[in-house]
């Protein structure tokens, strides 16, 4: 499971590279690359708004975008209140590794302390990565291409591994189809970020009280 | 880019993660709820893999990725390891954009 964390830290951080040369070339200095990186820690967020930038948009329609793209890190964050407990200080920093990567690896654990283990390396590697990234990016430009690699379809192939243990009861199963559903149909419609927030209407299959099992 | 894009963008992402992590925090909930919230990586997830899988923006498409994710989809459902689903999707998209 550890390497499995690391590995995806690791795919993370050769796209922070890219970010970093994004970055710079949308006019952001090494500086305000790094500290992007370092305070936003929201990949989708950090490309969206220097990309904006870099086509000519606003301030205010870099933000707007940024911002609704990074909203699904709430939902995640409730997801994750109930398997995250400690002090206030620890819960502080869990909030800032609270992103897709850690989110989705906590929940494909079995046991609450398997789940804390999956969060907080997932999270920690994908930090000092996608920040290594972000400088080596900033301060030496487009060197490496991460679709060369594939590491486009890394991303979503560790969510596909992860998604796996949520098949196991028909509710999980429905849940699965119904947010990918959702997603695919309002990709062509909704502005960028919002799909994935309309997926989140699928976790009302819960609210029906008989247990079903698979 | 300016200062005041990076440090609202920051503030503004923090306060999402924060909202549901520490001000729910791990306070009890009604049952219902719960189950709700037990849901939330299955549906999101299963979003982010079809976002990241089959579009571009707004437009939808089928390339290299699409055959890259369906064999991390099989290696998963033959219980591959996480790494062993995570270098199978990447390596059959690498080859597949290094032969056509």
């Amino acid at each position: 499971m550890i390497s499995a964390c690391v590995t995806l830290g690791l795919a993370v951080g050769v796209y922070a590279i890219s970010f970093g040369v994004a970055a710079v070339s949308a006019g952001a200095s090494t500086a305000q690359a790094c500290v992007m990186s370092l305070l936003v820690f929201t990949g989708a967020s950090q490309f969206s708004a220097v990309s904006v930038i870099a086509g000519g948009g606003t301030i205010g329609s870099a933000l707007s975008g940024a911002l609704l793209l990074s909203a699904r890190n709430g939902v995640f964050g409730l997801a994750n209140s109930r398997r995250l407990t400690g002090r206030l200080p620890t819960r502080l920093i869990a909030a800032q590794l609270t992103i897709d990567e850690s989110t989705a690896m906590c929940a494909a654990q079995d046991d609450p302390v398997a789940q804390r283990a999956a969060f907080w390396i997932t999270g920690g590697s994908v930090y000092v990565f996608w920040n290594i990234g972000t400088l080596i990016g900033a301060l030496a430009g487009g060197a490496i291409n991460p679709k060369t690699f594939g590491l486009d379809a890394a991303i979503p192939a560790a969510f596909v591994a992860m998604i796996w243990p949520q098949l196991r009861t028909s509710r999980g199963r429905m849940a699965v189809l119904l947010g990918g559903g959702i997603c695919l149909l309002t990709i062509p419609v909704l502005p960028i970020g919002l799909p994935i927030l309309a997926a989140s209407l699928a976790i009302m299959l819960g609210i029906r009280r008989d247990e079903v099992t698979s | 880019m300016t200062w005041t894009l990076v440090l609202v963008l920051a503030a503004g992402a923090y306060a999402f993660k924060f909202l549901g992590l520490v001000v729910v925090g791990d306070r009890a909930l009604p049952a219902a709820l719960e189950r709700c919230l037990a849901l939330i990586p299955a549906a999101l997830i299963a979003a982010l893999v079809v976002k990241d899988t089959l579009s571009v923006g707004h437009h939808l498409v089928i390339d290299a990725r699409a055959a890259g994710v369906g064999a991390a989809i099989v290696a998963a459902w033959r219980k591959a390891p996480v790494l062993a689903v995570i270098i199978i999707g990447a390596s059959v998209t690498a080859l597949l954009r290094a032969v056509s």
